[in-house]
This record gives C-alpha cells, structure tokens and sequence, in this order.
C-alpha cells in the first residue's frame, strides 16, 4: 500500500538529531517542524527530550507562551508589532490569555499545531526518545506520554549523535 | 498517467511539504502530483523537497497568488 521509504533503507541516508529541552507553546515548534520536515525530505530523525522538552510527549498538551521576559517576543497588532510589558506579563492570567492569542493566530494563518506536527512526526518514524531522568527527576509516568516514545538517558542519545550528520540542541 | 491533486492553498511551512510527502505515497511510479499552495516560501521548498528525495519539479508557476507544482515520481 505505502510506496513511500522514509530513507531507513537507503544507505545513504542523512541522519539529524535533535535535543529538545523547551516545553513552551513557541519553544515546541523548531525541534518539530525541523524533525518532520527533514522527515519528509528522506533524513532519518531522532528526537531526544529532557528537562522541560519533556511534557511535549505527554497525551493531552495545553502548551503556553508567556510575553514575561521574553524582549523578543511582539506580536502584530493593530498594524504594529508590539511587545507587553514585564509588569503586564506578571499579572495572572495574563499568560494564558497570550496563549490562547497565540494559539489562534496560528490556526489562522493556516500554520500546524504542534499537535498535528507531532502526529506528522510520529507517522514519518521520527524516533522519539524520553529522557529517563527526567521522568524520574520531575515524576512523570509513561502511562501520561503518548505512544511510540522509548525511555533512554545521555548515553542512547550520545550514540546515536556521534553517527548523526546534523545534531541540534533547542 | 494518474494526476493526483492536493489543494495546500492557505497552509503554511511545513505543511504544503508534509502534505506533498504523503500525497505521493498514493502516486504510483511515474505519476503526477499537482500541488496548489499559497505559501510563498513553498517555491524555495519544492525545489529542495524534490532534490532531496529525487522526484521531478515538472512544474513550478505562479497564477496570481497561488502557486502551481507538479512532482513526478520517479521512484
């Protein structure tokens, strides 16, 4: 039925790995959209998550963006781009709100959730590995992690670094 | 020869690729996939996608805002 090889067979095959450490709603984008897309262009891909990268394996995501201390971050309105104060960004439920904002610009602008990145990822065989420390460290289970996900520490992901032709720390 | 039609207008990167790459697991050899994007940067894209997984670029055009591709498979 499926014609399609994701490049495992060929020996030529590129290989990238990636660490992932960032857990917020805009963190969570590269790793994934580097990873799926290399996917698709026949590179064979490993992601590695620890510390706060960890929570994007769980089932249910409710990821947020928060504009406090984040200079970087403005956002287009009202014909500018423009960024919130520290002190704004502080009050409770500010954080929320920025990411629900954020979360329907995306939708709008016709950009995939990290939901559906993942789900991508997942079908193109991205190897996905969780940081067994980690689990243990901030008390995750396996059971709240999406399928697919095996455990490994720094010396799995080491291996597969030293064969890889790109290797990403995000 | 089988021309598949995938609409990715108003996606965004890297959608029109990941949708292309699945699209054309249902291509059989030798057959077309026509894609429909609006996303600018998917000119640039295509033509990488394609090197990189040894498809054809038949076709690579703009009609207004949208642009046209078509992808043979070659393998």
């Amino acid at each position: 039925m499926s014609g399609g090889a994701t490049g495992s067979a060929s020996a030529n095959a590129k290989s990238m790995s990636i660490i992932v450490t960032k857990g917020s709603l805009d963190w969570a984008y590269p790793p994934f959209i580097l990873a799926t897309t290399a996917a698709a262009m026949n590179v064979n891909v490993t992601m590695f998550f620890t510390f706060y990268g960890l929570p994007l394996l769980l089932k249910k995501l409710n990821l947020q963006v928060t504009p406090l201390g984040n200079p970087g971050m403005k956002m287009p309105m009202m014909g500018m781009h423009m960024g919130l104060p520290n002190i704004v960004g502080a009050i409770p439920g500010v954080d929320a709100a920025c990411s629900v904002m954020m979360k329907n610009l995306i939708k709008k602008k016709g950009v995939a959730s990290i939901e559906e990145l993942r789900e991508a990822a997942i079908e193109s065989d991205v190897k996905m590995i969780a940081c067994q420390m980690t689990m243990d460290l901030f008390e995750y289970k396996l059971e709240d992690m999406i399928e697919g996900p095996t455990l490994g520490g720094a010396a799995a992901y080491m291996e597969i670094a030293l064969k890889s032709d790109i290797n990403l720390y995000i | 020869m089988m021309n598949q039609l995938l609409d990715a207008k108003g996606l965004n990167c890297p959608l029109p690729i990941l949708k292309a790459k699945k699209a054309l697991k249902d291509v059989p050899a030798g057959g077309t996939l026509e894609v429909l994007a609006t996303d600018p940067g998917s000119v640039a894209d295509f033509q990488a996608f394609c090197r990189a997984t040894g498809h054809e670029l038949m076709e690579s055009t703009q009609d207004n805002d949208v642009y046209r591709f078509v992808i043979k498979r070659l393998n």
